[in-house]
């Protein structure tokens, strides 16, 4: 009971650190729609030579661009999460004073980053989405479990988004800095996530092989899901296998880390 | 004596007509001295810059990749070919690129009014648009300009055109004049960061955002899109007007004969409107005292 309400605090911290940036989200909000108005008019014209690409119609398509659009921040599809934090962290010594609290170091940093994605999405997510939804033709459903199925689909998606950056920035551990992880990170979170293209429209092997990865969790199955393409259920067991596996993976990394390890600093 | 000297300091107070050759000049220096420097500790550690210039390579590559992605599926995007499209797309990244490379650290400019080292560049004798553009450069961002020169090599060799002495001239034309159209949107970027001081993502709209949307066909775009790309915020000027005349392609707007020809004329204004709205965002700076 005590615990939960410490990460509870530490979720509504991060919630309110990013809230504090109104001018920045603004910018942020009119970036992902810039970009959504781009990509709509590139996937209108691919889909209108190949209807039915990946078993989308041109409003699926639509659909899919500012549903990325909307978790693009949301899930910090190319980084910059709470991840440059840990890393700086770990990178000047701060992180054994972290280890020393009386929290656990991963629950810790997943409620900081859960908070920071309820702001994104709440913030800077929902307008893109609905400025889609006004300008263009999407295949909106219209009832209530869609959307419920959606939003649980979102939680497994952040915590597998989390799992994915909280490994990246333990490898701090042994490399140091973070800059190579970061650009790795940022690259194969824009093209495995589908923000490039959605994955069922990927060709032959590379489509196979994108479509199985901890990436397909984050924009391609929540858009399945909203657009009744997969069953919810399928969908929630493909992201949760890897959630599990991802944080447990960090678990392991943590415990290595913290006994091998020695902390950097003067 | 007294005369002389008089004189000479008249003359530099006097004549800022006479001023403004020399303050170019200071500027470009002030430029070339801040850029060597952050190249000089960039190349400290040779491994990570080798590692960021690949890195760099695959980032801006990333956008090509989807453009590939998207013909393994069709045969033709808005009816124009891979090689047409390239060529848009090599055009479009390699002028960004070149801007990027001198002007692309403007981004930092609200994080150092935030910070209040702003203040410092200020009361250096160096012209601040030299200090703020130079600010980290990166010699990293090569990898844009080669990985869009790649592509553009690969484009002219496969597009099926009738080449004229005006058509080959067009190309470097473009390449110039995209980068300073680029490069006058990175100043009034940093103009309006003055006023909305963490609002640089805007920024990031217009220019990368514009080079995205460059590097498709114009066919593709709606009428109204493609209007106020052209008339409103001239980026079709980097390469979807000429390079449309160069494919012997129609242009979805009716333009003015010539049109093709103007993009110098469009970035010299264009230029021109952002180096004033630098101006007034200087003269308009308050410090934030912190």
């Amino acid at each position: 009971m005590g615990a939960g309400r410490l990460y509870a605090a530490v979720a509504a911290g991060g919630f309110r650190r990013y809230a504090t940036y109104r001018a920045a989200t603004l910018a942020g909000v009119f970036t992902n729609t810039v970009f959504g108005v781009v990509l709509v008019y590139t996937y209108l014209a691919l889909w209108d030579e190949r209807p039915h690409l990946g078993g989308y119609d041109q409003a699926q398509a639509v659909t899919y661009v500012w549903l990325g659009q909307c978790l693009y921040a949301t899930l910090a599809i190319q980084g910059g999460g709470f991840e440059k934090d840990l890393m700086e962290r770990i990178r000047t010594g701060d992180i054994a004073v972290d280890l020393y609290r009386p929290a656990d170091l991963q629950l810790w940093w997943l409620a900081s980053d859960f908070g920071r994605a309820m702001f994104q999405l709440l913030g800077r997510g929902v307008i893109p989405f609905v400025f889609g939804s006004l300008f263009f033709p999407m295949a909106l459903p219209t009832d209530v479990t869609s959307w419920a199925a959606l939003l649980v689909a979102l939680l497994l998606a952040i915590l597998v988004s989390f799992g994915i950056r909280y490994l990246a920035a333990l490898s701090v551990f042994w490399l140091m800095d973070g800059t190579g992880i970061n650009q790795a990170t940022m690259i194969l979170g824009i093209f495995c996530s589908g923000m490039v293209l959605p994955l069922n429209a990927f060709p032959g092997p590379l489509g196979d092989i994108v479509r199985v990865l901890p990436w397909a969790a984050q924009i391609q199955m929540p858009a399945d899901v909203l657009m009744g393409k997969t069953a919810p259920l399928h969908a929630y067991v493909f992201q949760a296998t890897w959630a599990v596996v991802l944080l447990t993976a960090g678990r392991l990394m943590q415990s290595a880390a913290t006994r091998r390890v020695v902390v950097q600093g003067g | 004596m007294a005369e002389t000297t008089r004189t000479s300091e008249g003359a530099f107070l006097r004549h800022p007509g006479d001023g403004e050759l020399p303050r170019w000049r200071e500027g470009l220096r002030a430029y070339g001295m801040i850029a060597g420097m952050w190249i000089r500790s960039s190349m400290t550690y040779r491994a990570s810059f080798v590692i960021t210039v690949i890195g760099n390579l695959l980032v801006t590559g990333l956008d090509f990749v989807t453009i590939l992605l998207m013909f393994s599926q069709v045969h033709s995007l808005g009816g124009w070919s891979l090689p047409e499209v390239a060529f848009l797309y090599g055009l479009s990244a390699t002028a960004f690129g070149i801007s990027d490379l001198v002007l692309g650290s403007m981004d930092v400019l609200g994080a150092r009014i935030r910070d209040g080292s702003f203040d410092t560049l200020l009361v250096r004798p160096a012209p601040v648009l030299a200090q703020i553009g130079a600010d980290r450069f990166a010699l990293r961002r090569l990898g844009r300009i080669t990985q869009g020169g790649l592509v553009l090599g690969y484009a002219l060799l496969h597009i099926d055109v009738n080449w004229t002495v005006g058509k080959l001239l067009l190309v470097p034309m473009m390449l110039l004049c995209g980068a300073a159209i680029f490069g006058a949107l990175f100043v009034a970027g940093a103009a309006f960061q003055i006023l909305a001081q963490d609002a640089a993502e805007v920024q990031n709209a217009f220019t990368y955002g514009g080079t995205t949307l460059l590097q498709y066909p114009p066919a593709v775009f709606g009428k109204d899109f493609v209007r106020g790309v052209t008339f409103m915020l001239p980026l079709a000027f980097v390469n979807w007007v000429p390079a449309s005349y160069v494919l012997g392609r129609p242009y979805p707007l009716d333009l003015p004969p010539g049109a093709e020809f103007a993009s110098p004329l469009v970035a010299l204004a264009f230029c021109a409107l952002a180096g004033l709205a630098w101006r007034a965002g200087l003269k308009s700076y308050r410090s934030t005292g912190s």
